[in-house]
């Protein structure tokens, strides 16, 4: 029994793991129509992806829209957990399951509520909305990791400081943040990772300029291109390294 | 209770404002759009019911959902099965590759939903990995076109794009289920089998729920899959939805059944939340 429930667990993990492998495989592949088998190996696609101005375009509308919309959901979403761990006020639960919808409910929700929102003010879809959108879905990601931090810090922390005579603005940034530091630090990553991917919302909220996942979407929907696997499997690689980064500082000191 | 310090003032009000005015009042302006009238290009600012007549009058949205609601049912309960063994293996057998193994489990969540999709094209298509290696193996004589574009590839990607949804609140179930329980099962006669239906499944049960509500609503909003992988008559309610906010152009019609898919997932949340205890995992 215990090595045929491994040997189906093995199966489930290489089906979680081979598509992943198979894009990485073709994007060194030579030939223009993905197909087996493989006759020559280059890095062309590669280059072809890296000159591409309009990627270069849209990962920079990409970063633009993070650099922005990430800092927003880390303010809020520790906002938050201090709210929900800290106080007991009425409607904290209803609080709390509130705060988490945006990634509970599916995306195109959020996206055609907000489109409508936007147009019933008359308000232009740009890269301003797209922050907007951005910022709400990473804000409940933010809020869950910190959440959990905060649940653990002991409240003697900040009677401590407050004893020995500090404000509770310092014991805010010299005992709490500190404390707070790397799982903020985990969200913020997820958070971005997140938002530098999206598509779901992103398509309704976008007015002329593309971001990356916005761009390869175009392309994918002419056809394949050999190139596009190439642009997939660097994508890959930075939230692969973002994620594992991630995991990383929220298992640190837990 | 106390009266509240400023300081939590502080800390409530700028989410709670947030979430208030660019979350919940779209929202409430969606709801709005669902019954205004739709005349040719123009919305009419004019309360309705048009539009849910519309739906459950035309037989073609009355399909489309249903064939969303199956589906999404399809890909819960595949998943179910799927999800089972790796969480219990990985939180059983995983000893000190457990951490390992649940991040190698969640990273796809984080890594681009877009190319996982993608993937499957590559896998499935004419040209792609299947058919080669069938045709090469002697299986099939030339490659066929029965893999992609259909239900079949449609249901297959959804179930691996949202598997680590199931997954992943499973281990934390299945962790937290305390080991002490299941010796004195053992203690007591009972069989593995028994041991596990009768004190396993109901403590991780919660888990499990949390799982399958993630993986059932992410199908209902899904149209980026059936857009890329799925055939023409195979689109799910997130197409139209997303097509009458586009090239459609009908926002009331658009939002009615954005409005009738919010219900449903209300729906289910409210029997879940009465049958077990739903919790966030």
């Amino acid at each position: 029994m215990k090595w045929l429930l491994i040997g189906i667990a093995s199966l489930v993990g290489a089906f979680l793991y081979l598509p992943i492998a198979i894009i990485i495989l073709f994007s060194f592949s030579q030939k223009r129509v993905l197909s087996l088998p493989i006759t020559g190996w280059t890095f062309d696609w590669y280059h072809q992806v890296i000159t591409d101005t309009r990627l270069q375009l849209g990962l920079l509308h990409s970063l633009q829209v993070a650099a922005i919309a990430v800092p927003i959901s880390a303010i809020l979403g520790t906002l938050a957990a201090l709210a929900v761990q800290r106080y007991d006020f009425w409607g904290r639960n209803l609080f709390r399951s509130a705060v988490a919808l945006p990634i509970t409910l599916p995306g195109i929700i959020m996206g055609v509520a907000m489109l409508s929102f936007f147009s019933s003010l008359d308000v232009p879809l740009g890269l301003p909305t797209l922050i907007v959108g951005h910022a709400t879905f990473g804000f409940p990601v933010v809020f869950s990791t910190v959440a959990a931090r905060v649940a653990r810090l002991p409240k003697s922390l900040e009677e401590a400081a407050a004893d020995l005579g500090s404000t509770p603005w310092q014991a805010f940034w010299r005992v709490i943040f500190p404390a707070l530091r790397s799982a903020l630090l985990a969200g913020v990553l997820l958070a971005f990772a997140l938002s530098f991917d999206e598509i779901i919302v992103t398509i309704f909220l976008t007015g002329q300029q593309n971001t990356l996942p916005m761009e390869i979407w175009a392309r994918l929907r002419f056809g394949l291109t050999p190139e596009i696997n190439a642009i997939v499997t660097l994508i890959l690689l930075v939230s692969v390294g973002v994620v594992l980064a991630s995991q990383r500082l929220s298992q640190n000191e837990s | 209770m106390s009266k509240l310090p400023t300081r939590f003032w502080l800390t409530f009000l700028p989410p709670a404002f947030w979430m208030l005015g660019l979350y919940f009042v779209p929202l409430l302006v969606l709801l709005g759009y669902a019954f205004l009238r739709h005349e040719y290009v123009a919305v009419i600012r004019e309360f309705t019911w048009e539009n849910f007549a519309q739906i459950f009058s035309n037989l073609g949205y009355r399909h489309t959902l249903s064939r969303t609601v199956m589906i999404a049912t399809l890909v819960t309960v595949i998943n179910t099965l799927l999800a089972f063994p790796v969480a219990y293996c990985i939180v059983r057998y995983g000893n000190r590759w457990r951490g390992v193994l649940t991040v190698l489990v969640v990273l796809p969540i984080w890594s681009s939903y877009l190319v996982r999709v993608f993937a499957w094209r590559i896998i499935l298509g004419y040209n792609g990995v299947l058919n080669s290696f069938l045709v090469s193996v002697g299986i099939l004589s030339e490659p066929t076109t029965l893999f992609l574009y259909n239900q079949f590839s449609m249901v297959i990607t959804l179930c691996y794009v949202w598997l680590p949804f199931m997954i992943l609140p499973l281990v934390s179930a299945f962790e937290r289920v305390p080991g002490r329980l299941l010796e004195a099962s053992a203690d007591l006669g009972a069989a593995p089998g028994y041991t596990f239906w009768r004190i396993t499944f109901p403590l991780v049960m919660p888990g499990f729920l949390a799982g399958a509500l993630s993986v059932f609503s992410l199908t209902m909003g899904d149209y980026i899959t059936p857009a890329l992988v799925g055939g023409s008559g195979d689109i799910l309610v997130g197409n139209i939805v997303a097509s009458q906010y586009g090239v459609a152009d009908n926002w009331p019609l658009g939002s009615a059944l954005a409005m009738v898919v919010l219900l449903i997932l209300f729906g289910l949340i409210a029997v879940l939340s009465r049958v077990g205890s739903l919790e966030n995992a």
